[in-house]
């Protein structure tokens, strides 16, 4: 059990998604010692090192080999060893994803991998590096479990759920230092459960990652204009909550956003379940929207793509 | 008290049994089959599973149990033959279900450890990964079992085989062989003329520091010695086997139309009278 205080959740958000998932998986290890944990070259990005330093023999580096680090973790699962994997998103679903979808898809071996700076976190470094289709792409692979954490406290939550949860999975980071607060204290999580974040009776806004709180953020403009909206912060992509889903059919307007490409994500996701209803509320669905877009520092491309607070306020008002 | 003449004797004759049962499971499944591949492979799987793992107790718990995988997915024929060989699948299930609906042996292995079957592969160039992944195992907890690996040529052509190569030897692990079937020939042809590159194999695991063996892969004795001989410490072994694609059956040998292809009742009944000749 990680211990969740007021004051940790403070540093988690300054630290940012990477270094909060190196601290979690580091304290799981001094709890329990049935993992091991891999990198390709990027302990430093993970916040890792304090890993490796205490724990030498249980952290294996791959080098710059990402399809090779899933392979060998593969190896090391055959005896149900739960491997956690962490390299920057793109790489670890896409330059490794034919190896995701044998050994974690096909054959159903315990890994994890963690992707690091996924959605538009990395700024200056580009699109090389940022996190579009990453969830779109896992979400496809028969058998794996996609979660997106919303903030610091529940990337906690689910590093320590993962470490007991027996099947393939990806942990999607979003977000960086200064991640901003959406849970305090400690939240009763459980991988495939939404939470509510936010009661309203009039639209709702199903959200994952870092846009759960832009989300509440809209949410609050939203009300001031007399529109009321429920928050649902669906960290699990898959296998979606669907009863969460299901509990906002009456509502006026159904609005999914992910910092992530709208194609196969959460947005999708929803869709997909709502389809075959015949009656149900629209879907208005914010991400980015199907575009590289140019660099530049994170606020400058949340705003590009429309995925600040107030943006995503005024794209709710105008489909009303 | 069995000298090497014997042994070697006695594997060649299950080699000629497991090649007599490639044709059968390529005739009777109605289909083609990737006999050409799947025969250059034999001497390896017999002296493998004849003699060298300790697979034939099967009551050994999994931390002794020696493991195998085929990268080189497409060698099911030569690789499920010699499981029934040497009793670890029952002849007549395979020969029943070999690529019929619901069948635990299709064109490429299907995951399932009791089996025999370490990994699903199909897809070229992962096995080797996950062959070190499971060595590496054994170093970390005391595991007593041995990993064996065989992939192709064509296959190593694919940059996932030299990162696991890489790593095999930065992990130390010398309780690792890679066996190369090279026989020099990859779907669309000689390699020479499809990716010239097979013939540097041996010197690329060298300069990486593989203990590396270059051999004939389809001459039991030097199979079976290459295999045999004891690991360096702290270095994974590799054999380099070079094998004749279609090895067995005169009209196959390096003929490129039995990469993947159907045994009329006449070729049938050509191969199997050429084997039956060599004894």
């Amino acid at each position: 059990m990680i211990q969740i205080t007021k004051k940790d959740a403070k540093i988690w958000s300054r630290m940012g998604a990477r270094a909060t998932y190196g601290m979690a998986i580091t304290e799981m290890a001094r709890q329990r010692d049935d993992f091991y944990v891999m990198s390709a070259d990027l302990c430093q990005s993970s916040g890792l090192f304090k890993f490796r330093e205490e724990f030498p023999d249980r952290f294996i580096n791959s080098g710059i080999a990402e399809q090779n680090l899933i392979g060998v973790a593969a190896g090391l699962a055959k005896d149900g060893t739960c491997i956690f994997t962490s390299s920057f998103s793109p790489f670890i679903t896409m330059r490794a994803c034919e190896q995701v979808r044998m050994n974690m898809g096909y054959m159903r071996l315990n890994v994890k991998t963690v992707g690091l700076g996924s959605g538009l976190i990395m700024a200056q470094l580009g699109n090389s590096h940022y996190g579009i289709e990453d969830g779109s792409v896992m979400r496809a692979i028969p058998g794996i479990t996609v979660v997106n954490p919303a903030d610091g406290v529940e990337i906690m939550k689910t590093v320590e759920a993962l470490c007991d949860y027996p099947h393939p999975a990806y942990l999607r980071l979003t977000g960086g230092p200064g991640l901003p607060i959406v849970y305090e204290d400690d939240i009763d999580f459980q991988i495939g459960k939404a939470i509510q974040a936010r009661v309203g009776k009039d639209i709702a806004i199903i959200a994952c990652g870092t846009m759960v709180y832009y989300a509440k953020q809209a949410a609050e403009i939203l009300a001031e204009k007399g529109i009321e909206a429920s928050v649902i912060d669906m960290h699990t992509i898959k296998p979606l909550d669907t009863a969460a889903v299901d509990a906002e059919l009456g509502k006026k307007l159904i609005v999914t956003v992910e910092e992530a490409t709208i194609i196969g994500g959460l947005g999708s996701a929803v869709a997909e379940h709502l389809a075959p209803k015949k009656v149900k509320p629209a879907q208005l669905m914010l991400g980015i929207k199907d575009t590289y877009p140019h660099a530049g520092t994170y606020q400058y491309l949340l705003e590009n793509c429309r995925l600040t607070g107030p943006q995503i306020a005024e794209d709710i008002e105008a489909a009303l | 008290m069995t000298t090497n003449e014997d042994k070697i004797k006695n594997l060649k004759q299950h080699a000629n049994s497991i090649r007599k049962r490639c044709l059968d499971l390529a005739f009777n499944c109605g289909g083609s089959a990737h006999l050409g591949g799947g025969l250059s492979l034999v001497e390896a799987m017999t002296v493998l599973y004849g003699d060298v793992m300790n697979t034939s107790n099967r009551t050994l718990p999994y931390e002794q149990m020696d493991k195998f995988i085929l990268s080189k997915g497409h060698g099911v024929l030569g690789f499920y033959a010699a499981l029934a060989e040497f009793g670890i699948i029952d002849k007549q299930l395979l020969m029943d279900t070999f690529m019929q609906n619901g069948s635990d042996f299709i064109a490429h292995p299907v995951m399932k450890p009791e089996l025999g079957l370490e990994s699903s592969s199909g897809s070229l160039g992962q096995g080797i990964s996950m062959a070190v992944g499971m060595a590496l195992a054994a170093k970390k907890k005391g595991y007593s079992y041995q990993t064996y690996v065989l992939c192709g040529n064509g296959e190593s052509n694919e940059g996932s085989v030299w990162e696991a190569c890489m790593s095999a030897i930065n992990y130390g692990l010398d309780n690792f062989t890679l066996f190369i079937d090279n026989n020099h020939m990859q779907s669309d042809g000689h390699s020479p003329e499809v990716m010239n590159i097979s013939n540097k194999y041996t010197g690329m695991l060298q300069a990486l520091g593989f203990q590396v063996f270059d051999i004939d892969g389809n001459d039991m004795k030097q199979v079976y010695e290459a295999f045999k001989a004891p690991h360096e410490s702290g270095k994974p072994k590799a054999i380099v086997g070079n094998t004749i694609k279609g090895k067995g059956v005169s009209f196959m040998e390096n003929n490129n139309e039995w990469h993947h292809n159907r045994l009329t009742q006449d070729r049938y009944n050509e191969a199997m009278k050429e084997l039956e000749e060599v004894l």
